[in-house]
């Protein structure tokens, strides 16, 4: 299973087997196209139904139904007759649609007729002082953690943040026999009021019920701070206490474990790097590919779908990723399309699976602090540059993310801007008067990911590409 | 920091971290099986050579970077373990020819 794909083509390639790939895949194999799963992780799920064929939390109500929802369609794709890789890093992709991936450490090229990106989001970065300390990790990492190898925190454990995931983790980490001794929420007050308009769908979406239910269980067993401002992590070496401030008072405890969660925002890398066009959405904060309502985006051939289209949450993805396949269907082969749901009723599935949504991005919208640091904290982890490198830059003359490159290499470590970028582009909107939009992002490009130059050096070549290089 | 659930009854694998049997799970990511083994495991960044440990879990950090089997920076928290895998906590940056 573990080799490089066995074809140079295929009519569709999807990268990223999480619920809006796994979706798309299903309907693209069904339909009799040529299909190719590519995706990093060591099993099928992506980050919401991660570990879903592996997981040792066997107890069904551990994880909870949305965990396993999962699991039908993994296994229809596995039957379905599409060709899947797994822990296969896709590092390029380009308006030809060649999709360059790694696996095993040997790279190889592959063409598609169409590619579906399913990429996902990652965390929001939350920049606060002392977040590189080891002991402070993101609410997702313990999650990931906890299904994939059954593992909970048992030191002194602190949860901050806000969101859906962090209750949800909370949950999770209690029913296994974790430990946490504090949730600090930092959710803003004045957010409540802002996502009032919003409620009535919300309250008559699935998520309200299941939130409710989930924030009370945790409620029950830890006690939990709200409104929290100014929290920093602190220690020598590793996290040792955790300050912050709350109800007109400031306080200290000890941690040795702090989980960080405000959101997820699209995972961009690839799809900036293929050179789709992406904006700066107001609401969720973050870049969005500029898509249609079948998920194509401004490179011909090339749809994406689930979170990484803009977050909507697994529900949405399933639904986005069989859009974008059967769009893809109707392209290369519409006899078979005439036989998949039509696009009507997958449209209005999309619109009652996002019902809600807009609630939750404005009441869990992060506060200004929290996104755009000061003085000694570190927005590069990578390269471990701080606000005030960057604002110096910034005075000296850097205008944007990519003249900061210059200055002061942020974005240019290994994880290529992807626990800066958003903060980078936000504080030099800030510091220069500008829009998100006006300032911009770095340019990504291939590889997305490290590969050795041993590896590309290594990928097969046609006498024709040779010569193209070869002088005199 | 971390402890097993339970629940969990994977075989085990039996891993060498820096020269020290460890033992993990059938299924752990390198990553995992250090931070569940109670060893300091923290590594040194390439830039400052300061202490880190793993802070996403699922590839887009980096802060996992560890020598894997004499080759350096590899993502610990994608690699499943191995029997006998040779772990080795990177200290700076990869060396030369690892």
């Amino acid at each position: 299973m573990n080799t490089t794909p066995k074809r140079d083509g295929y009519d569709i390639v999807v990268i990223g087997a999480g619920p809006a790939g796994l979706a798309a895949t299903m309907i693209a194999a069904e339909a009799g196209l040529s299909t190719l799963l590519l995706d990093e992780n060591a099993g099928p799920g992506g980050q919401v139904w991660r570990a879903i064929a592996s997981t040792p939390v066997t107890e069904r109500d551990r994880l909870g139904a949305d965990y396993w929802a999962g699991a039908d369609l993994v296994q229809a794709v596995r039957a379905s007759g599409a060709e899947i890789i797994q822990r296969a890093t896709v590092w390029s992709l380009d308006r030809h649609l060649e999709v360059g991936v790694s696996v095993g450490g040997v790279s190889a090229f592959v063409k598609a007729r169409r590619v579906i990106l399913a990429t996902g989001a990652l965390e929001r970065p939350f920049p606060i002082p002392g977040w590189t300390l080891p002991g402070v990790m993101t609410a997702g990492a313990a999650q990931t953690m906890l299904k994939s190898s059954g593992l909970v925190p048992d030191g002194r454990t602190v949860i901050a943040g806000q969101g859906p995931l962090l209750w949800l983790l909370a949950a999770q980490i209690l029913r296994l026999g974790g430990r946490i001794d504090r949730i600090l929420d930092t959710t803003e007050r004045r957010n409540y009021l802002a996502a009032l308009p919003h409620a009535f769908a919300f309250v008559t979406s699935p998520y309200f019920a299941k939130g409710l239910a989930l924030m009370k269980e945790v409620r029950a067993n830890v006690p939990v701070v709200t409104g929290v401002s100014e929290l920093a992590a602190a220690g020598d070496g590793r996290l040792a206490t955790v300050t912050y401030a709350a109800g007109g008072g400031r306080e200290t405890i000890s941690a040795q474990l702090l989980l960080l969660h405000q959101g997820v925002v699209p995972n961009v890398n690839l799809a900036m790097a293929a050179g789709i066009e992406h904006r700066w959405d107001d609401l969720q904060l973050c870049w969005s590919p500029v898509l249609d309502r079948d998920g194509s985006t401004s490179v011909e051939g090339i749809a994406i779908a689930g979170d990484g289209a803009g977050i909507g949450g697994a529900g949405a993805a399933v639904i986005r990723g069989r859009i974008a396949a059967r769009a893809a269907v109707e392209a290369l082969a519409p006899t078979a399309a005439a036989k998949l749901t039509s696009m009507a009723t997958l449209r209005t599935g999309l619109v009652q699976a996002e019902r809600g949504r807009a609630f939750l991005d404005t009441l869990f919208r992060p506060a200004r602090q929290f996104r755009i640091p000061a003085g000694d904290t570190i927005v590069c982890r990578c390269e471990e540059i701080t606000a005030k490198d960057i604002l110096d830059a910034v005075a000296i003359g850097a205008t944007g993310p990519n003249q900061l490159k210059a200055y002061r290499r942020t974005g240019m470590g290994p994880c290529q801007g992807r626990l800066c970028g958003l903060t980078v582009t936000e504080l030099m909107a800030q510091a220069r008067s500008k829009s998100p939009q006006e300032i911009g992002y770095y340019r990504l490009r291939a590889p997305v990911k490290p590969i050795t130059l041993a590896e590309l050096a290594a990928v097969p070549k046609t006498e024709a590409d040779v010569q193209a290089v070869v002088r005199g | 920091m971390f402890k097993r659930s339970d629940q969990d009854s994977r075989r085990s694998v039996h891993i060498v971290v820096d020269g020290a049997a460890v033992e993990a799970r059938e299924g752990d990511m390198v990553s995992a099986a250090l931070l569940a083994s109670g060893r300091d495991v923290r590594r040194a960044t390439a830039v400052s050579g300061a202490p880190r440990l793993p802070y996403c879990m699922m590839g887009v950090c980096f802060d996992c970077l560890v020598t894997i089997d004499g080759v350096g920076n590899r993502q610990g928290c994608l690699v499943p373990v191995a029997e006998g895998m040779q772990i080795e906590i990177q200290k700076g940056k990869r060396e030369i020819g690892r």
